[in-house]
């Protein structure tokens, strides 16, 4: 049954979108909140109910009917596996969060904010998809507008204009790299499907067409995906976007843009690539540390909370692409609970920092330090979602570190944890030392005026309604109890290795590690150091050898475009040093 | 060799305009520079497509079926996208044009969000 | 960093990048030596298939019909954005008097009006033309919208702006751009209503070469050309509006 509502996911949003969108001066407000809030629940079960189908058998969707004939796929079609409709469920789940927070938001644009945020939704279930290359493209280019009209919202602040630029040039030139990939593949194989330019290169040599091709789709895509040196938007567009959207961008905009990634590769590249995967690895792991460490050092020296929650993201964009190197089901496994876990933590923590934008009017740590020790359940929601991040068990995000480690130790690569473990508890500091300083009073922040505007955002709801709050608040609640679900319910861990293993076309399903007594001390004792990071940070004062280096990382991200575009072809190019060897090699081997 | 002279075209449409927006002193000219990248897939998508003596697309009586005709496919993808990137680029001189009216300068320089 | 600085760092990794892109179209075929099948295959098989001429027109809207629906919404919400970007905010009065004008306004040239009432009329005529012959020459939703919109347009720039709103009521643009967009949408869930298949071709095929064949892609072709045309209207309207002084909008 889910299987012929299919299209319905991606449907139903857009037509509520259109007809929304007219309405807009009449449509009363609760009426709109609900139909969205409702629409995108809808979209949630049926691809959950997906998700679940499809660990037995995979669903293709031709759409208008064409199915393939003589082996040429004449049109689009959904192919859905567990990873991609489960992500898919993931996506419109957040959005009914975000659509739940945002109960009374916005009362001055009419139903602009529901239209474009359904639009999203469409566009982001689509891309999860979808088994079509430039389908995937086109849904990359509809999740980006609608994403590029969302952050500048708040028209009446210069910053959100100019992180909306921002983002909107940088992630064109990121589609640019796309289309030019996908231009290369259909130069070769003359098909657009995804199964079906894998099977025309699966036993094609690697040479420059397909290194270049594999280049432009990994940087194109890694634009979006926030990872270094293509990560210099995201800070930006998430310090000035409207809360909800930050939390889908953070919680799974970035993500899918990985999940591209891994999907491409496994269905295209995989194959060609298949005995030279060290470069491939190599390259991964390299620029999967960079950004996890420069996203926790950036973040740990934030004293704007929503950049700094963004710098974490950044952070953990590494950590997941470390799971991808890892080129095994347990850690696509891995990849699918920590991404889960991620998102509904930082939903929280993101509508945590709303509503104490709502309550006092900043969002900057210096600026509310020890003001806000009457807030309690944030300051509640701040400390467990602070450790929750270093990855305190029981927490989902626990669950999702011990399967990665597990992974990366089966595929020879065990010194990634220290890498996990410092990125973690840099990220859970971060966190923990703006709760310390904000709720407790503790220490004092570092007041570096220098950097970073002052927070003088105005509040997101034009009235101050008290009644609000608890909405708000409850929904944050809600999203940190589903992070510990998630860590907690074996039922997910079991569903996302079945779903690993057929993300690796019908790799045997990994063994199931349980949560050992040593792997839960080792989080914890992680998650301390974190705390104990945090109080260094308020109490000791800042040595040079440290302030210096941070000092410099942070005069690179400068908020100017025509440096992140520079950064962008640096990257390309650096990519495209660590690949092109394997064509040189391929080349040597058969000439 | 020159008959991947297209190809060539497409890479220097691209990074002609990247290197535009990289030196950009005014944001609309940022914004067409990224109009000059963008025209540059569309040379592309259009130059895989291409095929030697074969007419487009379309039959007719005179032009029966079977007559050899360029690749609709990469035609179709091309139109859509051209008519598509024209608001994309309107949505962004939106974005430059209120930003002007708040902060009174387009100069990438000192339109930072924030940094550090 | 300067922009001089920033121009010299470019140029390594700019032509380490071109390297790489040259070195992967050197993989392809040569030009003109297109190899692939799905062209070929849809050059062979849609006339027969479809009933239609233009196998552009079939690929867009039949074969790969999806895409198009999302290109369109793409466009949709471009369209919504500039409207949140530029709605109007609480206290946004723009004062405005003849001394702030900096440029001196041009006196209106009958001459240029009347032109305009000849010529745009006959642009929107070529635009609702291209539109219907979709499927019979190079022609399409697409291809008519945009002309639709620079007939607009050119309303704009002979006639007096009061004028050309009668052209273009604001509220009922707004509306029709949401409709073609959702119709298309509705199209698809109709198609899956009445074939269990979204955005099967479901119409009868009709006859070769004529205007109504090819069942639903003249139909949501035309959707599609109201959309673009009334999107576009709606964008330019929006610049327009940023130009003018207050007491001419009340008018």
């Amino acid at each position: 049954m889910p299987a012929t509502l299919l299209p319905l996911a991606v449907a139903a949003p857009l037509l509520l979108a259109a007809a929304l969108a007219p309405l807009s001066p009449i449509a009363p407000r609760r009426l709109a909140d609900a139909c969205a809030t409702l629409c995108a629940l809808f979209v949630a079960l049926l691809c959950g109910a997906l998700a679940v189908e499809t660990l037995h058998v995979p669903v293709h969707y031709w759409f208008g009917g064409w199915t393939p004939s003589h082996g040429v796929a004449l049109g689009i079609e959904f192919a859905v596996d567990p990873i991609g409709a489960g992500l898919a469920a993931f996506v419109a789940l957040l959005v009914a969060l975000a659509f739940a927070f945002s109960w009374w938001y916005f009362d001055s644009a009419g139903t602009h904010f529901h239209v474009l945020m359904l639009i999203f939704l469409a566009a982001m279930a689509g891309f999860a998809l979808t088994g079509d290359l430039f389908n995937l493209f086109v849904f990359f280019e509809l999740m980006s507008v609608a994403a590029f009209a969302l952050t500048g919202y708040k028209i009446e602040e210069e910053e959100s204009i100019e992180g909306a630029i921002n983002f909107a040039i940088t992630n064109s030139l990121g589609a640019f790299l796309v289309l030019i990939g996908i231009g290369l593949l259909y130069g070769r194989t003359g098909a657009l499907n995804l199964a079906q330019i894998g099977a025309g290169v699966a036993h094609a040599r690697p040479d420059g067409l397909l290194v270049a091709a594999f280049v432009l789709l990994l940087t194109g895509f890694f634009v979006k995906g926030a990872v270094v040196p293509f990560h210099f938007w995201l800070d930006d567009a998430h310090a000035v976007a409207p809360t909800p959207l930050c939390v889908l961008f953070s919680g799974v905009m970035v993500q899918l843009a990985l999940y591209a990634v891994a999907r491409i590769f496994w269905e295209i590249f995989a194959a060609p690539f298949s005995s030279h995967e060290a470069p491939i690895r190599l390259l991964l792991v390299v620029m999967g540390t960079i950004t996890a460490l420069t996203g926790g050092i950036m973040a740990f020296n934030q004293h704007h909370i929503k950049r700094m929650l963004a710098f974490s993201t950044i952070s953990h964009s590494g950590l997941f692409i470390c799971a991808i190197a890892t080129f095994s089901a347990l850690g696509i496994a891995a990849g699918a609970v920590f991404v889960a876990a991620h998102g509904l933590l930082k939903a929280a923590l993101f509508m945590g920092s709303g509503v104490l934008l709502q309550r006092t009017g900043s969002v900057d740590a210096v600026k509310l330090h020890g003001r806000c020790t009457h807030l309690t359940p944030l300051a509640l929601l701040f400390v467990i979602g602070g450790f929750a991040l270093a990855g305190l068990p029981p927490f989902g995000i626990a669950a999702g570190k011990t399967m990665l480690e597990t992974a990366v130790r089966d595929a020879g690569l065990a010194w990634l944890a220290i890498v996990f473990a410092v990125a973690s508890a840099l990220d859970g500091a971060a966190v923990l030392r703006v709760a310390g300083s904000v709720f407790f009073g503790l220490g004092h922040m570092s007041d570096d005026r220098r950097s970073s505007t002052a927070g003088n955002e105005k509040k997101e709801t034009s009235e101050s309604r008290n009644d609000t709050l608890p909405t708000m608040i409850l929904t944050a609640y809600a999203a940190l109890v589903l992070c510990l679900a998630a860590g907690t319910v074996p039922q997910f861990a079991g569903w996302a290795e079945r779903a690993g293993a057929i993300f690796l076309h019908g790799a045997r399903a990994p063994f199931v590690p349980t949560l050992a007594l040593h792997d839960a001390l080792l989080n914890l004792a992680v998650a301390l150091g974190a705390g104990l990071l945090a109080l260094a940070a308020l109490y000791l004062p800042r040595y040079k050898i440290f302030s210096a280096p941070a000092a410099a990382l942070r005069a690179l991200h400068s908020g100017a475009f025509p440096d992140y575009a520079l950064w962008m072809i640096a990257g390309v190019a650096v990519y495209g040093a660590f690949l092109v060897p394997i064509a040189a090699f391929a080349a040597r081997g058969n000439p | 060799m020159t008959l991947y002279l297209p190809y060539a075209l497409v890479v220097w449409l691209f990074l002609v305009g990247v290197f535009g927006i990289v030196r950009s002193r005014n944001l609309i000219h940022a914004v067409l520079c990224l109009a000059v990248v963008q025209s540059s897939t569309y040379v592309f998508l259009i130059a895989i497509g291409f095929k030697r003596n074969a007419g487009a697309p379309i039959f007719s009586a005179d032009v029966p079926v079977g007559t050899p005709a360029v690749d609709p496919v990469v035609h179709a993808l091309t139109l859509t996208d051209i008519v598509v990137a024209t608001v994309v680029t309107a949505l962004i001189l939106t974005m430059a044009i209120q930003v002007y009216r708040i902060t009174g300068t387009l100069d990438p320089e000192k339109l930072r969000p924030m940094s550090g | 960093m300067s922009p001089r600085l920033r121009a010299w760092l470019f140029l390594p990794p700019a032509l380490a990048v071109a390297a790489l892109m040259l070195y992967g179209m050197a993989g392809l075929r040569p030009f003109g030596f297109y190899p692939g099948p799905y062209g070929d295959v849809l050059d062979a098989v849609a006339t027969a298939q479809r009933h239609v001429l233009n196998v552009a027109t079939a690929v867009n809207f039949d074969y790969r019909g999806f895409d198009t629906l999302v290109e369109e919404f793409i466009f949709f919400t471009a369209i919504a954005g500039i409207a949140v970007l530029f709605r109007a905010q609480v206290g946004d009065a723009r004062v405005t008097d003849e001394a702030d004008v900096d440029r001196e306004i041009p006196a209106e040239s009958d001459g240029i009006g009347w032109m305009c009432y000849g010529f745009v009329p006959l642009t929107f005529a070529f635009a609702c033309y291209m539109a219907v012959h979709a499927q019979l020459t190079p022609g399409g939703g697409f291809q008519g919208g945009a002309i639709a919109g620079s007939a607009f347009a050119l309303a704009y720039m002979g006639l007096h702006y009061s004028t050309y709103r009668k052209f273009a009521p604001q509220k009922a643009v707004d509306a029709v751009e949401a409709a073609g967009a959702g119709a298309y949408a509705v199209i698809g869930i109709a198609t899956m209503i009445a074939s269990g298949i979204f955005l099967a071709n479901v119409l009868p095929l009709g006859e070769k070469g004529s205007i109504v064949s090819a069942g639903t892609i003249p139909v949501i072709n035309l959707c599609v050309f109201v959309e673009i045309a009334a999107g576009f209207i709606v964008c330019l309207e929006f610049f327009f509006k940023q130009t003018r002084r207050i007491e001419e909008e009340e008018s």
